[in-house]
């Protein structure tokens, strides 16, 4: 790091650099001055959805040894390890502002670190994997393609191509729900039971409605953030019930209608007590997707210091 | 918020299957493949050797398959799953030429069951009708389990394919000469690595060594001379595994080499009345992975997927 005389108003200088960037929607680059604050921010919203890659490796992953055919296999352990992808690409972006992978995978284990709380609940079937591709996959998207005109550049472009993915894993999963409705009468049952378990956890995935969600204004006001909460649920809603008329299946949702005047759907409110005790580590599934994680971790640690050690010693011949 | 971005859903409606671009939809892997019986052939043998190849191939893919989300980096991870997924696409295209070939080595469904014959070959079959070598099948252990196992397996599958490539049979030529690439993969991958825990530290050391000692008696199968694999490489069909073994050898003598250990001495391990995994003659092992892999497609004989 090049080391910068002592300037009275260079703080503010380069603070008003940074907010010109902001204002003309340019991105910040890794070497380009940036608030804490910002940095911060960044690190933990980076990580968390790097986090929720690995993380959401399991659920998926819980149906790869029993995939009903050979070409469902394929496309599912394809998928997966998409996901591990992603989880580099993050990691990777997250580099750039100077903490290591190590550190977030670290950070990630002690809990200090969060994941999508969609993740801790658990996958009962193989019409799960669809629907994890219709809607959790759908609501992601959602979310994340915002973020590709993020403020921050390595993470807007690791957006661009994980969004192109995570569209064709929406596609995919959309298209074996589509295949299993035209399957027997279990099959059907079988979509139908799994969408109405996934619907109100993927409108959770949107985050609090807007009037509490703590950390949403500055990351608007800093372009790190584009959309609010509660624009990007409606968005998802909006989206997702033509594709559920088209399937054959039912949202579970009394209060769902169109409304004319509004010119979107009406829909119910979820159920924040539920995601408030998810996040809080009470959810179904917290405990064995975390243990899980550190047990392949503790599993893996002599591998990582043998191939250290070797690395070293290769090094110093 | 969608100006770059606003096509991502558009087409996802609608029944036209010419939109799931996956490179995967197509519901005869061997379409437009001449799937003759090369002359002098005995279509039963040809289909055998298939599932022979072909069950290796999906055995050893499902096993790796398990490491998904537990390897000990995502590099590995990724590795990993890749193999996997190369030894499953080997595997669906030699099940179906096994099926096509004679239709009779497939499981009978009931009527109307929209299962293709790649699926019921792979999910309505039972243990004792698999041809898989036992060290496919074998239970998982750690890191270096994985690595041994595929290093002994990729060796000799990569010396076989290499020989395929040149079969009377067109789609076991085309099968073995895009495996080749994949398969120089895998052995490539568990070379470096069983060097790296070689000469890794003590424990990555004794690790190795445990695996090797748990792992080296399943090796002789991948090479043992069957009577059908012979019969087939003297029709220029397939290839004789006794011809695999000295260049097997070799490889696995650099290997050793590189690695500072000595060929382990274990005796085969023995079969049941001269029987093994060639024969349908599996370890405790195998039972218990088919029920796992099979328990939803069995559970759905009318169902699509």
């Amino acid at each position: 790091m090049t080391t910068i005389p002592a300037e009275p108003d260079l703080e503010a200088r380069l603070q008003a650099g940074f907010d010109a960037t902001i204002a003309r929607r340019d991105r910040i680059e890794p070497r380009d001055w940036m608030p804490d604050a910002y940095r911060k921010t960044l690190v933990r919203q980076i990580a968390q959805h790097a986090h929720s890659e690995i993380i959401g490796m399991q659920p998926e992953g819980n149906w790869i040894g029993r995939a009903p055919s050979l070409r469902r296999k394929a496309i599912l352990l394809a998928k997966v390890q998409d996901e591990a992808g992603h989880g580099l690409y993050l990691y990777s972006a997250c580099e750039t502002l100077g903490v290591s992978r190590a550190e977030l995978t670290g950070l990630l284990l002690s809990g200090r670190q969060k994941y999508s709380s969609i993740f801790n609940y658990p996958t009962l079937s193989y019409a799960d994997v669809g629907t994890i591709g219709w809607l959790v996959d759908g609501a992601a998207i959602c979310n994340q393609v915002p973020l590709c005109r993020t403020s921050y550049g390595p993470y807007g472009r690791a957006m661009i191509r994980i969004c192109k993915e995570e569209s064709f894993h929406q596609r995919q999963g959309y298209e074996l729900l589509m295949t299993m409705m035209r399957g027997t009468d279990e099959q059907r049952a079988m979509v139908q039971e799994s969408v109405d378990r996934f619907w109100w956890p993927s409108l959770m995935m949107f985050g609090p409605p807007d009037a509490n969600s703590p950390n949403s204004e500055r990351s608007m006001a800093w372009g790190i953030k584009r959309n609010s909460n509660d624009e990007l649920r409606q968005k998802f809603v909006d989206m997702t019930v033509p594709q559920a008329d088209a399937l054959g299946v039912t949202l579970p949702d009394p209060g769902l209608r169109w409304n004319e005047e509004r010119g979107h759907y009406d829909f119910g409110e979820p159920d924040w007590r539920e995601l408030a005790a998810v996040i809080r580590g009470d959810g179904p599934c917290n405990a064995q997707r975390l243990a899980h994680r550190r047990a392949a971790h503790d599993d893996g640690a002599w591998v990582r210091e043998a191939a250290t050690a070797f690395a070293e010693r290769e090094g110093a011949r | 918020m969608n100006d770059d971005h606003g096509s991502i859903f558009d087409g996802l409606l609608g029944g036209d299957s010419s939109q799931w671009a996956f490179g995967t939809d197509f519901e005869d892997p061997l379409a437009g493949v001449d799937t003759t019986t090369p002359d002098g052939v005995d279509p039963a043998e040809l289909a055998a050797y298939c599932l022979m190849l072909g069950d290796d191939a999906l055995i050893m893919s499902q096993r790796l398959s398990e490491w998904c989300s537990r390897a000990p980096d995502l590099e590995e991870d990724i590795a990993l799953a890749n193999m996997a997924l190369d030894l499953l696409g080997q595997a669906r295209l030699l099940l179906a030429r096994a099926a096509a070939a004679d239709p009779r080595v497939v499981p009978g469904l009931p009527e109307g069951s929209p299962v293709p014959p790649e699926d019921a070959l792979a999910f309505f079959r039972d243990d004792r009708d698999f041809r898989n070598v036992r060290l496919a099948e074998v239970a998982n252990g750690d890191f270096a389990h994985v690595v041994v196992r595929l290093l002994m397996f990729s060796t000799a599958r990569l010396a076989l394919l290499e020989r395929l490539c040149v079969s009377r049979d067109h789609v076991l030529a085309a099968v073995a000469a895009k495996g080749v690439k994949e398969v120089a993969y895998h052995r490539d991958w568990a070379g470096r690595w069983f060097v790296t825990l070689a000469r890794g530290t003590e424990e990555s050391r004794r690790r190795l060594l445990a695996a090797l000692d748990a792992l080296w008696l399943l090796q002789a199968e991948l090479v043992a001379p069957h009577p059908l694999e012979h019969s087939l490489a003297l029709a220029g069909v397939g290839v004789d595994p006794a011809s695999l073994r000295d260049p097997v050898d070799a490889v696995l003598g650099q290997v050793l080499t590189a690695a500072g250990l000595d060929r382990p001495e274990r005796a085969p391990l023995a079969g049941v009345g001269g029987r093994t995994g060639r024969d349908g003659l599996h370890t405790e092992a195998l039972s218990l992975l088919l029920a796992e892999m099979q328990v939803v497609a069995r559970a759905h004989p009318m169902g699509r997927w």
